[in-house]
Formats: C-alpha cells, structure tokens, sequence
C-alpha cells in the first residue's frame, strides 16, 4: 500500500488534506529538499509538488525522474501557473525525440 | 574508419563475421524497440498535454475558491477546519510492461465510499467557497491521478528512448562499420598471403627445375 503527498506553501496545498492526501507545508528549498528525501525513502508513489517550490529544488526533482517510483507531479500553486508543469513535459518530448514536435498546441 | 586491431587470421575472420551477423540482428531488433517506443510515446504525450491542461484549469478554479476562502474566514478557522480529514487514500500501484519499460498504473482505496466525507467539518462556521474549493479539487483529482500515471510513463519511456537510440547510433555507425571494415582487411590480408605463397611456390618450383634439368622455362 502506498500514499500520495501534497508539498508546497501551506496556503496552495491545504485542500488536498481534505481528500485524504498527505500534506506536507514547506516554506525553503532545504526543507522542501529534506522532506523529499525522506518521502522517496519510505512509500510515497506520488508526490504532488507547487511549481514554486520545484524551481526550487528543480535538480533534487531530476534526480527522481528516471526512477520508476515515486512519480514527481508539479502542479500550480496558489500564486498561478508558471508553466513549469508544461515545460517538463516539453523537456521529455525534447528528450525522447530530440527536437520538440508537439509545438502545435 | 578505424579497424579493430586484430590479428588478419582465419579464425579472427570467422570470429567477426559472427559477431558482425550478431550486431546486425542488434540493430535490427533495437531500431524496432525504438520506433514501438516512439509510437507508444507519443500516444501517452499527447494524452499527457491534454490532461494537463485540464488538471490545471481545475485546480485554478480551485485556488480561485480557495483565496476567497482564506480571505473571508479567519486563518484559524480555516486550519482547524481543514485539520482532520475524515477520508484516507491509498494507493496501489500495479507496473506494465512496455517494451521492458516498466510504466505504473495506480488505483486509488478510500477509507470510506462516501462522496461527502471530504467535508471534514461542520458547516457553521466556515464558509461556502471553502466547499466549492474543495469540491472543486475533489472533481480533478481522477484527472490528477492520471496524469501522475501517464507523465510518469512518458518520463520512463523518453528515457528508455533516449538509451535505445543512442545504442541503436553506436551499433550502426560505429561497431558494424567497425566489424565490415576489419573483415575486409583480414580477406585482403589473406588472399595476399595467398598470392604471396603461390608466386613463392612457383619460384621454387622453377628454381627445383633448373636445378634437376638445367634449364631455365
């Protein structure tokens, strides 16, 4: 049995408690990086991460992404969408076919 | 193109052209494995950017209602509010096969079925848009898991790809360029040996003649 985690600034991840998601308010990029550690250790499969916090700690993100568990989402935080979440997956279109075909939409 | 440095024998020649059909059948199968890949890829990608899309809409929606929330209540009320939550998710999670990828696939086990209990609180002191947040988030949340499953795979996947091609360039433009060219050195070594021993033949030939008949051809 795993769990799914919410990090990120309080005010953006508060809801999800209500769902039954395991929040985790984090204000630093060392908190944030040490509480991501700790969670990549014991059984967390996702980990919902605001796109103000993974700028953050962008390199710690990129050192899970090859790894099949656990599964780093970014989503916008209450401060707005960056566009970060879009950009990754750019950066693995990019990635598997070496230049970015999906610029249609 | 560089040759590998072997000895131009026989047995080295045999060697090669195994190892050669070996490489070429590497080739074939992996430039196969890249394109299922690439297929299955795009696929997932472009499900990735629709889901995307829609899970941040919502969550917009969710954050708009969420910020009214915050504002109208007090920060106090709002955390207690939101401080035990009466449903628990858990997830399982299962992992396919795609071409020796291994990609997750998630279902989520709630504590309890019912729809209402992500309300952990009484009404009365908290305000409506704390519920249509709330709501709100629990409506993208199937698309959320989703897209966690699907992002996931095309990560794996686009590395996966990235390894498969890389092999695939190596085999073809350098170990099987590599092996074609050595084998084409050791046959032209040989049959210059080959040449080399024949006109030497014939020379003594020639020279066991003049010796017995005394005469020169």
């Amino acid at each position: 049995m795993y769990k799914v985690a919410v990090i990120g600034d309080n005010e953006s991840i508060c809801g999800y408690a209500a769902l039954g998601l395991e929040t985790y308010p984090v204000n630093s990029a060392e908190r944030g990086k040490e509480i991501l550690r700790q969670m990549v250790s014991s059984d967390f499969v996702i980990i919902y991460i605001t796109e103000a916090l993974a700028a953050l700690i962008s390199e710690e993100i990129e050192r899970y992404q090859d790894r099949s568990r656990p599964a780093l989402i970014l989503i916008p935080g209450i401060s707005g969408n960056t566009g970060m979440g879009k950009r990754n997956v750019k950066r693995s279109v990019e990635r598997a076919v070496g230049s970015d075909i999906l610029d249609l939409k | 193109m560089a040759k590998l440095s072997v000895n131009p024998t026989r047995m080295q020649l045999r060697i090669l052209k195994k190892k050669l059909i070996v490489a070429m059948r590497g080739h074939k199968l992996l430039k196969d494995k890249r394109d299922e890949l690439m297929r299955q890829f795009l696929i997932l990608v472009r499900e990735n950017n629709v889901l995307r899309q829609e899970v941040e809409n919502g969550i917009r929606l969710a954050n708009a209602s969420m910020a009214i929330a915050g504002n109208v209540m007090q920060k106090q009320v709002l955390d207690v509010a939101l401080m035990l939550p009466k449903q628990e998710l858990q997830i399982e999670m299962e992992e396919k096969n795609v071409m020796s990828v291994l990609i997750p696939s998630y279902t989520i086990k709630l504590k309890t079925n019912n729809t209402n209990d992500i309300y952990s609180y009484g009404y009365a002191f908290t305000s409506s848009e704390l519920d249509d947040a709330i709501k709100a988030l629990s409506d993208v949340f199937p698309q959320m898991l989703r897209l966690a499953e699907v992002e996931k795979s095309c990560q794996l996947i686009a590395a996966e790809i990235e390894k498969t091609r890389r092999r695939v360039n190596a085999l073809e433009h350098v170990i099987i360029p590599q092996y074609q060219e050595t084998i084409k050195y050791i046959k032209m070594k040989l049959d210059e040996n080959e040449r080399g021993t024949i006109t030497r033949l014939m020379k003594v030939k020639d020279m066991i003649l003049a010796q017995a008949h005394g005469y020169n051809q």
